[in-house]
């Protein structure tokens, strides 16, 4: 259902720049007086032509459905814990454990690591949150291997909220908000998802039987506890930024242009 | 009245709002702090905001300029007082302070300083992120930036030597007795300067964590791997001892060794002369102590240092006292004759003086009277109507 919703969010450009190179291109269009400007067109060349691509970084080659099996990613939490909103995405329980449908997963799954190649070729600032103090500093290092930020500490009140108090006027925030768990510690769900929701940031989230996956563009239906499913889905988020950032400077190079949009 | 009227033209702005980058400046300039991410649009607003704020006070230009100024005036400074400037010391800047502008001021942060501007001008972070806005720091949206990539480095450090643990096990070369970090005579760094190391504002339990942390590393068994990162968060203690200046030990023409010092209790102010090779004769004031202190308690107050360290008969003391009643003149030439034992006595034995506390000055002195009051503490007659 969110996934319908929101397959035509992914369509429309989510990058300020974008947008901006949008407005550019109008207003070249409507004055006459301001000479073609090649380096626009191609630039936007650059930014338009991988939305058009279903699967522009090939990341369906990045995981299959038995590795999703053997990193135990179908496994949820017990039947009592399970919530309403997860239903649909659960095959059901086995001796009280719940499943979750793996070919769901897959397809959520594959959306959101295009989203996030997306918002990495185009330049944006991805935040890796989580609260899970078995795997803060795991994230941690993938944040900094990939040139990404990570949260997975205490979250202060008004981090995204009043941005411009906490950090300093002129700020830039996160693009993209990843939350490897959307549980915090107290296993109510994380403040950062509503936040985002209100900041008007998408956020990609690892939902397990026992969240609630409403407030967020793009869930991941998986198992959050194992930590051979957080490496893979740590692995897979690091491989798809690298990529996508790779691909960005290939095309710059290509097209010879040295400043990025 | 302004604010209905105020968001009657926001709501306009927002209609049009597509039209360009120039509605957008007035726009930001009279809701700040909107949450919209239409705001970030436009570069320039970027550029305008960070103008206006200044989150630096000041910026590195100033502070560069700053030193220059410094250098130059501490050169002029030196040829003024007629000195060398390629040699002239921030002492020497001191003294000539002092001597060219004479401050009768009592606060000594209020008189005129010349000092570098490092030393002047507060630490300061920089602006956390590059031209196209993407921070520095990897965990600059934490908040704490520095003090949660401390934390990080240090269960890194902890997961390192896990792993050599292990692969030692595996080896069959692990050992329980591995060299260990000498601790003793150091102390970690309090919140404060853990504070001024990171430049960054941390709680009290935060600090805890840290040290929790540090412990941790500590308890491991080949932490001595990480000795040198650990001992950056220890800080060396002096030995106490070694603070006090003892008294030259110096010779008659008759080659006996005599030492001087003074001492002080509440406003009495004593000399003693101690002088080696004696029968233990004690004269004060001229007059022989028996008959200048009449109460034994004072005497006892004299022969005390001598009694501790062993020396009773061995010393000839020769005082002159002055000032407040019997007893404090009494504390007063013990604290004397203490310091002049100081050059008679070995190191160890000066640790322990000190630790009997006859090195060190009694702070006590008469409380004042306060006004509503009999006295220091006494209050009139309480009457309950």
């Amino acid at each position: 259902m969110a996934a319908g919703v929101l397959s035509g969010v992914r369509q429309v450009l989510r990058g300020p720049r974008l947008v901006s190179a949008v407005l550019s291109c109008h207003g070249q269009t409507f004055s006459s007086a301001a000479a073609p400007d090649t380096g626009e067109t191609v630039r936007d060349k650059i930014l338009n032509f991988p939305i058009t691509q279903p699967d522009y970084f090939h990341l369906s080659e990045l995981f299959t459905i038995k590795d999703l099996f053997e990193a135990r990613v179908h496994l949820g939490h017990k039947k009592g814990c399970r919530h309403r909103l997860m239903e649909p995405y659960l095959f059901g329980s086995r001796l009280d454990v719940d499943i979750i449908d793996l070919e769901q997963t897959a397809e959520h799954l594959q959306q959101a690591l295009n989203f996030t190649a997306h918002v990495a070729y185009r330049g944006g600032i991805i935040l890796f949150v989580s609260r899970r103090r078995q795997f803060g500093h795991l994230i941690e290092t993938t944040a900094r291997e990939c040139g990404e930020y990570a949260h997975t500490r205490y979250w202060k009140g008004g981090l995204l909220t009043n941005a411009p108090i906490q950090y300093s006027p002129g700020v830039r925030l996160p693009d993209l908000v990843i939350f490897f768990s959307t549980l915090n510690n107290v296993f109510q769900q994380h403040v950062g998802i509503r936040d985002a929701a209100k900041m008007n940031i998408p956020t990609v989230g690892i939902v397990d039987s026992n969240c609630n996956p409403s407030l967020i563009p793009y869930p991941v239906p998986g198992n959050d506890d194992t930590p051979v499913a957080m490496e893979m889905y740590c692995r897979l988020f690091k491989m798809t930024i690298n990529r996508a950032k790779d691909k960005r400077r290939q095309m710059e190079l290509l097209r010879g242009i040295s400043a990025s949009v | 009245m302004a604010a209905s009227g105020c968001r009657g033209v926001r709501s306009i702005l927002w209609k049009y709002g597509s039209y360009g980058k120039n509605l957008f400046v007035s726009r930001s300039k009279m809701v700040p702090q909107l949450p919209l991410r239409q705001i970030y649009v436009a570069s320039s607003l970027w550029k305008k905001n960070l103008a206006a704020a200044g989150p630096q006070k000041f910026t590195q230009e100033f502070i560069d300029k700053q030193v220059e100024e410094f250098e130059v005036g501490k050169r002029h400074l030196a040829n003024m007082m007629g000195e060398d400037p390629e040699t002239f010391t921030q002492e020497d800047i001191d003294r000539s302070i002092a001597y060219l502008f004479p401050s009768g001021l009592f606060e000594k942060r209020a008189r005129p300083v010349m000092k570098h501007p490092e030393e002047i001008f507060p630490k300061q972070t920089a602006i956390q992120w590059d031209a196209e806005g993407r921070p520095f720091h990897f965990l600059f949206y934490t908040g704490k930036q520095s003090y949660y990539s401390l934390l990080h480095d240090v269960y890194e450090k902890i997961l390192a030597i896990e792993r050599h643990q292990d692969k030692m096990r595996n080896k069959g070369l692990f050992t329980s007795d591995t060299k260990q970090i000498l601790l003793t005579g150091s102390r970690w760094l309090l919140k404060e300067e853990i504070e001024e190391n990171l430049v960054e504002n941390i709680s009290v339990q935060d600090y805890m964590r840290l040290i929790q942390l540090m412990e941790l590393l500590l308890s491991m068994p080949y932490c001595s791997l990480e000795e040198e990162f650990i001992l950056k968060f220890r800080k060396q203690l002096e030995v106490q001892s070694s603070k006090y200046e003892i008294p030259a030990l110096q010779y008659d023409p008759q080659g006996v060794a005599f030492s001087v010092a003074d001492g002080r209790r509440k406003s009495a102010k004593a000399s003693i002369t101690l002088r080696d090779s004696g029968s233990g004769n004690i004269t004060i004031n001229g007059r022989n102590y028996l008959h200048y202190f009449p109460v034994l308690q004072n005497r006892e107050q004299l022969m005390f240092p001598l009694l501790f360290v062993g020396m009773m008969g061995r010393f000839d003391i020769e005082g002159s006292v002055e000032g407040s009643g019997h007893s404090a003149q009494a504390g007063a030439l013990r604290l004397a004759i203490s310091r002049a034992l100081l050059s008679f006595v070995s190191e160890g034995e000066v640790e322990k003086m000190r630790q009997a506390g006859l090195l060190t000055a009694d702070p006590r002195i008469r409380e004042r009277k306060k006004p509503g009051q009999e006295g220091a503490r006494k209050k009139f007659t309480w009457k309950k109507r």
